[in-house]
Parts: structure tokens; C-alpha cells; sequence
């Protein structure tokens, strides 16, 4: 196993583009500690954004993990000119005929993508909790650490995600066509095709549960948006006499649907990386 | 242990296409064997299939006695098929760790291999600046890595100009001559004919021939003689049970043997039979005779 990740972290880490790739992705991470920067102070205008509370244990576990899963789009790129270049390089086969089995091509590369999401957890983990120590009005352990299973929830997205990216690399062969792909997927297919006729046939109620099962659905359904959930918001909504309050919970069943969708494309995957001549 | 590579009844079609049909052969350890066959005769795909990227219809192969499985079993195969594949953006030597990693075997031959080659002092350069020639050369090293038990090479010449093709050549004399197996495909015969001893002859993915060279080559070889007595010359030869087919054009003779006969032999029976020759040589056909003949006769 760790010959299979060394494999790959010697193909990732000698690309230039790869490895500016990771490190922008991590530093953009560090950059939301920016956020608490935020400060507008020109009198009447007093607004400082790390007093209004968003830096609050539990309640920065939530919106960290939230906004830090939308730069996973920006490493999907990695992903997905990680399979790519291998079939444009013909690299692949040169890895198969050099006694690697087409089991252990697709190993390699699905560690690194847990490796990836385990390490972008951790690291998300990390920030938020020096964010929080610097600027939460509540620093009790028992508070500190609750809610932890947003990052549970941030893990299975990535894994998800990425895996599918994987797949979608594999499946195209050229990494931009597999990038417009999965914006196509999530468009078009999830969003028009499947929405719309789901509402036709079973109304509204029927098309959210329909939709739950759609692979980037699920993983948008496991992190909802906290926005919502931010007080000022709140208040603000109580004053407009509308709830916008959800259910913001990590529900077993959405990662259930994920760790399912991560299943299925691994063994798409290999079918038709088992399948195909090169 | 002294088989190498088993073919059996191997078969391979792409649609409506046979690429490969029915093929067997065995590959021993200690011989330099030659896959022969025009373009499209299925050499690359039985090659392909051997090495686990193209999966065959029907049919068999094991390596080894069918000891191990097929990736454990490359790890001990050195394999260059069609064009070099690397990775651009490493550099010679970062490509050749990666080799190492998936072979499982230690770095310390990198630099040994390198030097065989002939790319030591480019060991740092990018493989994507390479030229065709040094990229197969790369290739080559890639493929010694392991001290493989054979070594596959998949028209190794292809593409390259004269001295590429030179270098190549000596690198695989050299190899053969330290005893490794190799199965170089090629459909250039002098180039197989001076490096095997053993052929197997592909047409349209059917096999016309296996043995070693030397019984393909078995005829005793043919004289082209000329006399200014052209006449009693040609009586002289189809009266003689040691010839078989006599040709005349324009001049030149052209005599087959049936058996045995020196060409010292021949000559003074002629001058004491008062035909005196301007002209004798005696020869054997070359390979690419014997394969144009073979590929030839099949194809009527």
C-alpha cells in the first residue's frame, strides 16, 4: 500500500502544475483565516466580522467545512488530469507493462485520493481551530468540541467527489472534456433533466427525494449552507417574518448515499479499466 | 525452469477483425527470438496481450510455467513496445525511480543503466527533450532495470535515423550476447536475421512458421554462374540430378541445389568439361527470400 502511494506521489509531485495545484488549494484554505480580517471601520459604520460571531465554536466547524468544500472544484483539476495525462502520456501502459496490475493502477490512485481528503480535513480542522481559539466567544473543551461530525460529513464529500472525478478522468481520457463533463453532469442532467422531470411526475416533495439520490445532490446535501444559520441572518429573517431555518444535521443516510456513489464509481472504474485495450 | 513463455491456441479479434488467430509458441530461456510479419500481422497485439494490455478473446498464455500471475510475472520481463512512454515532465532519472518502484526493485542499477545506454550526462534532463533516439535508448535502460529474464522489443528501430538505428542495434548485441532471452518483433529482416536464432512468422495473425532460423534457411543454397557457352552450360545443369531448377535471364544463371556441391567442386567439372565461367558465385537465399517466399505461397 505504501508502494502504491509512493508511486503516485513521485507522478504528482514532479508535476509542476500538479504541486502549484496543491499548494494554492491548501493556501486558499489559509486564506479564509483572512475573512476574520474584515473590518470596516468608518464611523457610523462600525462592522468587524469576527465579532458578529461567525468564529463561534460549534458554529465555525460547520462554516469552515462549508466554504472550504467549495475549493474542492479547484483540486478536482488535479484529479482529473492525474488519470488523464495517464492515458495522453500513454503512461499507463508503460505502468502495466512494467508489472503494475491494472488493480494496482486504480489503488494507487484512489489512496491518493483518500490520502488528499484526509489530509484536506485535518488541515481544515487545524485552521478553523486556531480561527476559533483566536476569535470564539466560547472556548470551553466540551464546545470546542462539538459538532465534529461536519468534518466527518467534509471528508465523505471529498472522497465522493473526488472519486468521481476518478472516474469521469477515466472514463474521457482528456481531462478538460472530463471537467465540462461533470459541469455538464451537474447542470444539466442533475439539475434540468432529472429535477424538472422528478417534479412533473412526483411534485415537489417527491423531486427532493428523488434528488437525494443524485451523486453531487448527495454530496451538496451533506454540508448545507450555514448562512442561514448565522444570527444576524436570523434575526434578520424573524424581522422579514420568514424561517429560513433548515435542518442543518449530517444525516447518516446522505453519507450512506455518498459512500455509496464512491463505491460505484471505484467499480466502474475498474470494469472499464479492465475492459478497455490500450 | 527453462520455458520462458507459453502461447497457446491464442486468439484476438477487434469487431469483425482477427488481429490474431489461433497462435501458439513457446519462448525457451537462452534464445534471441524474432517475430516476423508485415505491417497488420498481429505482432504488437500478441505482444500486447502477453504484457497485459490487451485483453485476448480466447486462448492461453503463462509465463514461467504458470507460476506466478501475469503483473508479477512482467516484473521479471524488460519491455519496450511501439513508442517510449514516460512521463515528459520528469527527468530521466525520476522516470526510471518510478520504473524502480513498480518493479520493486532497489534504485542502485539506475545509474549502471544509464551509462549502457549512453544518457548518463542527460540523466537530469526532462524526458520531453529528449530525441527519438535517446527517448528509446531511455526505453532500453528502463527495460534492464530489473535484469530482466527476456527482453521484449517491439520494432525498436522504428522512426530512428541511421545511427539511432546503429546504436540500438549494438545495445541488443551487446544484451544478447550476455545471455539474456529477447522476442524482438520487427518486420525488418536483416535485422532479425542478424541477431536471432529462432523466428516465428505472422501473417494476418496466423502463424506460417516457427523454428529456429538456420532449418528455415535449410536449402543448400543456389549458384549464379555465366558462360559464354550458355547453351551447353544449361544442358549440362538439367541433366545434373544435384540442381533443380535452372533459370536464364539475360545471361545470368541461375541454379537451385538439390544437395551438397562446393563451389570448387563445380567449376572444375565445368573447365574440364571446356565450359569456361566469367561468372560464379554460390549463395544461400537471404531471410527476407525465404520470408517473401513463405508470405508469398500462403497468400495464393
Amino acid at each position: 500500500m505504501i508502494r502504491l502511494l509512493q508511486i503516485e506521489f513521485i507522478k504528482l509531485w514532479n508535476n509542476r502544475a500538479s504541486k502549484f495545484l496543491i499548494f494554492a488549494y491548501f493556501g486558499l484554505i489559509l486564506c479564509m483565516a483572512l475573512i476574520a480580517m474584515i473590518k470596516i471601520d468608518r464611523p457610523p459604520i462600525v462592522f468587524n466580522i469576527a465579532d458578529q460571531g461567525i468564529f463561534n465554536f460549534p458554529y465555525i466547524w460547520h462554516m469552515n467545512t462549508w466554504i472550504a468544500s467549495w475549493l474542492k472544484l479547484f483540486f478536482a483539476i488535479v484529479i482529473v488530469s492525474m488519470m488523464a495525462n495517464e492515458y495522453s502520456n500513454k503512461t499507463i501502459k508503460q505502468n502495466l507493462i512494467d508489472g503494475l496490475s491494472k488493480k494496482e493502477f486504480l489503488m494507487s490512485k484512489f489512496l491518493m485520493v483518500i490520502s488528499f481528503s484526509i489530509l484536506s480535513t485535518i488541515f481544515v480542522f487545524l485552521v478553523s481551530l486556531v480561527l476559533g481559539l483566536l476569535y470564539s466567544d466560547f472556548t470551553e473543551i466540551a464546545i470546542i468540541f462539538s459538532d465534529l461530525e461536519y468534518f466527518l460529513g467534509y471528508f465523505v464529500k471529498l472522497l465522493g467527489f473526488f472519486t468521481m472525478c476518478l472516474f469521469l478522468g477515466l472514463l474521457v481520457k482528456r481531462s478538460a472534456f472530463a471537467l465540462g463533463f461533470l459541469i455538464l453532469w451537474w447542470g444539466i442532467f442533475e439539475n434540468l433533466i432529472v429535477r424538472i422531470s422528478a417534479w412533473k411526475l412526483f411534485g415537489k416533495e417527491g423531486s427532493e427525494s428523488v434528488m437525494r439520490f443524485m451523486p453531487l445532490e448527495a454530496m451538496s446535501n451533506l454540508i448545507v449552507e450555514p448562512v442561514t444559520k448565522f444570527k444576524a441572518v436570523q434575526s434578520l429573517s424573524t424581522q422579514l417574518g420568514t424561517d429560513l431555518s433548515r435542518d442543518y444535521a449530517v444525516h447518516w443516510y446522505d453519507l450512506l448515499i455518498v459512500l455509496g456513489w464512491t463505491a460505484i464509481f471505484i467499480y466502474l472504474s475498474y470494469a472499464l479499466l479492465k475492459k478497455r485495450d490500450l | 525452469m527453462n520455458t520462458i513463455l507459453t502461447v497457446t491456441n491464442l486468439t484476438k479479434k477487434f469487431g469483425a477483425l482477427t488481429a490474431v488467430s489461433d497462435l501458439s509458441f513457446i519462448i525457451e530461456k537462452g534464445n534471441v527470438y524474432g517475430i516476423l510479419g508485415p505491417n497488420g500481422s498481429g505482432k504488437s497485439t500478441t505482444l500486447g496481450i502477453v504484457l497485459n494490455v490487451v485483453n485476448k478473446t480466447s486462448g492461453e498464455f503463462s509465463w514461467f510455467d504458470g507460476q506466478t500471475s501475469t503483473h508479477e510475472a512482467l516484473k521479471k520481463v524488460g519491455a519496450i513496445i511501439e513508442r517510449p512512454n514516460f512521463y515528459p515532465y520528469m527527468t530521466a532519472i525520476q522516470n526510471l525511480k518510478l520504473v524502480c518502484k513498480i518493479k520493486e526493485v532497489p534504485e542502485t542499477k539506475i545509474e549502471e543503466k544509464l551509462e549502457l545506454v549512453g544518457l548518463l550526462d542527460r540523466k537530469n534532463s526532462k524526458f520531453q527533450t529528449y530525441s527519438l533516439g535517446m527517448k528509446q535508448r531511455l526505453a532500453i535502460a528502463s527495460a534492464l532495470l530489473n535484469d530482466p529474464e527476456i527482453l521484449i522489443l517491439d520494432e525498436p528501430t522504428n522512426g530512428l535515423d541511421p545511427q539511432g538505428i546503429h546504436q540500438i542495434r549494438e545495445i541488443i548485441k551487446k544484451i544478447a550476447s550476455q545471455g539474456t532471452t529477447i522476442l524482438l518483433a520487427s518486420h525488418l529482416l536483416d535485422e532479425v536475421e542478424k541477431v536471432c536464432s529462432h523466428v516465428v512468422i505472422l501473417r494476418k495473425g496466423k502463424k506460417l512458421y516457427s523454428g529456429s532460423v538456420d532449418t528455415m534457411l535449410a536449402s543448400h543454397g543456389f549458384f549464379e554462374l555465366r558462360t559464354k557457352k550458355e547453351k551447353e552450360l544449361l544442358d549440362y545443369l538439367e541433366g545434373n540430378s544435384s540442381f533443380g531448377s535452372v533459370k536464364n535471364i539475360d545471361g545470368l544463371i541461375t541454379a537451385y541445389l538439390n544437395e551438397d556441391l562446393q563451389a570448387e567442386e563445380l567449376n572444375k567439372i565445368l573447365f574440364e568439361k571446356g565450359i569456361i565461367l566469367s561468372h560464379l558465385s554460390k549463395r544461400r537465399e537471404s531471410l527476407e527470400e525465404q520470408f517473401l517466399a513463405l508470405t508469398n505461397n500462403s497468400s495464393n
